[in-house]
């Protein structure tokens, strides 16, 4: 894992003493809210509907074992004893007192975290692929690179006031598990014919109110342009990006009114005077960088341990958790391990400080004290034993950590909404615990196969609902909360925009439609093997559109 | 019918409150209603002038009918997620 330098220490550091004095002259009444608010949002501290909210950024999902037991403390010390792990794979509290958030900070920055550019028109937390490192079939870790990322975009002073906030995702499989179709900067690390190692850069993907799939800007770019190459793209969004609607702000707004080969010569112009300047990626910085990622050490094992076998064998509810979160590891003899945050009737991505230190005690015990965070709102452990899946799972199972739901029906992507966020116009957690309970039983979810349900309580989409196979979108009419349903969407490496179906359903009515469009596909699907999303290409909307709204 | 009272935010902890007869208040029952334009402007004043003597943050009137929020937001406002009912106001069974 990434360590702090002296430059971090000092950084995050300094800017807990800002902030500490920043809130004393707010509490002594010497600044007002309008002056304070840009203030505490560049700590990543909201205002929500019940309380203060603290987003604390998880660096490219990357968590250690310490890392995960200081969060649990901070869920007792100062919260109500949870964290909610969001879809961008960072972590939220949700009743922090202001008076407090300085020492939250400190006790944030011992462990080498901080809230910085976790909220305002800044380039946000970067995000990556959660099998950084361990996925079969990497080019190279992306989490280098997203360090590098990280320092380079970190308090930049160019690019602290954009025209609308900038996410950037990274991802080096061909299978995309960080969604970088739907980033204003995606980065794919690739080979090109030769076997060099660069990027594929996609610009101008988002959701929102405007949903748009990311267009590539350059098919491979060299290793060492990167930093001027993201400079030449964000310095043209800052010149030219609208800063008079903020909903037309965002960089994939530009891409758009300006086409994309406008938008490619504006940039490989601004790229001439970039490249081979100050931000070039000399070697030496990156085999730094990439040190700090070397693989933990593994022992030589083969795959196919007689443990798993045999209580896969004995154990039918073993099996099914294996088949379903257990993914394959780069490293003969290891697996991949995924731990859902999404019981049965559970709150999407919730986790109680009991839970952030069993996974805490758990990976040091299986996983050498790595963690990582989804941007599914799941946990995963990156290197655990293929013989030691079974007594990891019993372990997980004490804390009720086992459900076998990854990348199903019960694996339900939820915002806040209404429950806790200022911008929700309805709720999206009680929905996917209503669903998450139609599904409860696993060998049914096992059946249906891959399906993402994704719910979002307002036109932001933090839920992800335009790229959920299934995706429910909240809206209020007339007082009530409804919700309209998208189909065909997915965030992999085929993204798609899903499409809405027809009118919205009532709150009591959406989880029965849910089903009523679950069902509608096992009827159709050609074999077992054809899932959700293929039969939804292949059908068309039609036949969900009829057993939707045949009765209505 | 309708009328309207004030909240906010308290500035310390950020926990939802409402303008009182004497302060600033936890519980909706206890706030101050204006029954009438003139009413609701001068809540809306003292809002403004309290904002500026940063005891709250974000003040603004709602809507209240037969002593409950008319918006669904305020009611979980007044009481607390409903997905969690041992947190906000609900869990200590004041309303």
């Amino acid at each position: 894992m990434y360590r702090y330098d002296e430059f971090d220490h000092t950084v995050v550091r300094e800017r807990v003493v800002q902030f500490r004095e920043q809130v004393g002259r707010r509490l002594a009444g010497e600044i007002t809210e309008d002056e304070f608010k840009p203030l505490r949002l560049m700590n990543g501290l909201y205002l929500q509907l019940h309380a203060y909210m603290l987003r604390v950024a998880i660096p490219y999902g990357t968590l250690s074992s310490r890392q995960m037991r200081t969060l649990a403390h901070i869920a007792r010390a100062y919260d109500k004893g949870y964290g909610h792990f969001t879809t961008r794979q960072n972590i939220q509290y949700n009743w922090p007192k202001l008076v407090d958030v300085p020492d939250l900070l400190d006790e944030l920055a011992k462990v080498e975290m901080h809230a910085l550019q976790t909220s305002g028109n800044c380039i946000r937390n970067v995000t990556a692929d959660p099998y950084a490192g361990v996925a079969a079939g990497e080019v190279e870790d992306p989490r280098i690179y997203a360090e590098i990322i990280r320092q380079w975009s970190t308090l930049h002073p160019e690019f602290t006031f954009l025209p609308r906030k900038f996410k950037i995702a990274l991802t080096g499989t061909d299978t995309d598990r960080a969604a970088v179709k739907l980033h204003d900067i995606g980065i794919a690390i690739i080979r090109d014919e030769n076997g060099a190692i660069g990027f594929r850069i996609d610009v101008g993907g988002g959701q929102g109110r405007t949903p748009i799939i990311a267009q590539t800007i350059r098919d491979f770019l060299p290793k060492q342009d990167l930093l001027p190459y993201l400079e030449a793209i964000l310095r043209v969004y800052n010149m030219l990006g609208r800063r008079d609607n903020i909903y037309k702000a965002r960089i994939k707004i530009l891409v758009q009114s300006e086409g994309l080969e406008r938008f490619t010569e504006l940039v490989e112009e601004e790229f001439t005077h970039l490249k081979g300047g100050a931000v070039e990626l000399p070697q030496a910085e990156l085999d730094r960088i990439r040190a700090y990622f070397a693989a933990p050490r593994y022992e030589t094992l083969d795959n196919g341990s007689k443990e798993l076998e045999s209580a896969r064998q004995a154990d039918e509810e073993f099996a099914a958790w294996v088949k379903t979160n257990v993914d394959t590891h780069k490293q003969p003899g290891y697996a991949i391990v995924n731990i859902s945050l999404k019981p049965v009737g559970g709150i999407p991505g919730d986790a109680s400080a009991e839970e952030m230190e069993a996974v805490a005690d758990l990976a040091d015990r299986y996983s050498f004290g790595e963690i990582r965070v989804t941007h599914e709102q799941n946990l995963t452990l990156p290197s655990v034993q293929q013989s030691e899946l079974f007594s990891l799972w019993l372990g997980l199972k004490i804390h009720g950590l086992a459900t076998a739901n990854i990348g199903h029906a019960g694996d339900i992507i939820a915002c806040p909404g209404l429950d806790y966020c200022n911008l929700a116009n309805a709720r999206s957690i009680p929905v996917a615990q209503a669903i998450s309970r139609k599904f409860e039983n696993i060998r049914r979810q096992h059946d249906i196969g891959r399906l993402t349900i994704n719910i979002s309580g307002c036109i932001n989409a933090c839920g992800h609902h335009h790229v959920g196979n299934i995706g429910l979108l909240g809206v209020e009419k007339n007082g009530e909360e409804f919700y309209q349903i998208t189909l065909g969407g997915r965030a992999d490496e085929n993204a798609e925009i899903g499409r809405i179906v027809g009118p919205a359903f009532s709150y009591d009515d959406v989880p029965g439609a849910v089903e009523t469009v679950v069902e509608t596909y096992l009827q159709q699907r050609e074999d077992n093997d054809e899932s959700f999303v293929d039969a939804y290409a292949r059908l068309g909307a039609t036949p969900f559109k009829e057993a939707l709204y045949a009765t209505r | 019918m309708t009328y309207k009272i004030l909240t906010a935010n308290r500035l310390d902890d950020g926990l939802v409150v409402y303008l009182g007869g004497a302060g600033w208040t936890a519980n909706i029952d206890a706030a101050q209603q204006a029954h009438d334009d003139n009413a609701a402007a001068a809540l809306d004043y003292r809002g403004k002038q309290a904002a500026m003597r940063n005891e709250v943050a974000d003040p603004y009137l709602i809507d209240l009918d037969d002593e409950q929020p008319v918006r669904w937001r305020e009611t979980i406002r007044a009481n607390g997620p409903t997905v969690r009912a041992d947190l906000g106001y609900q869990a200590d069974k004041r309303i």
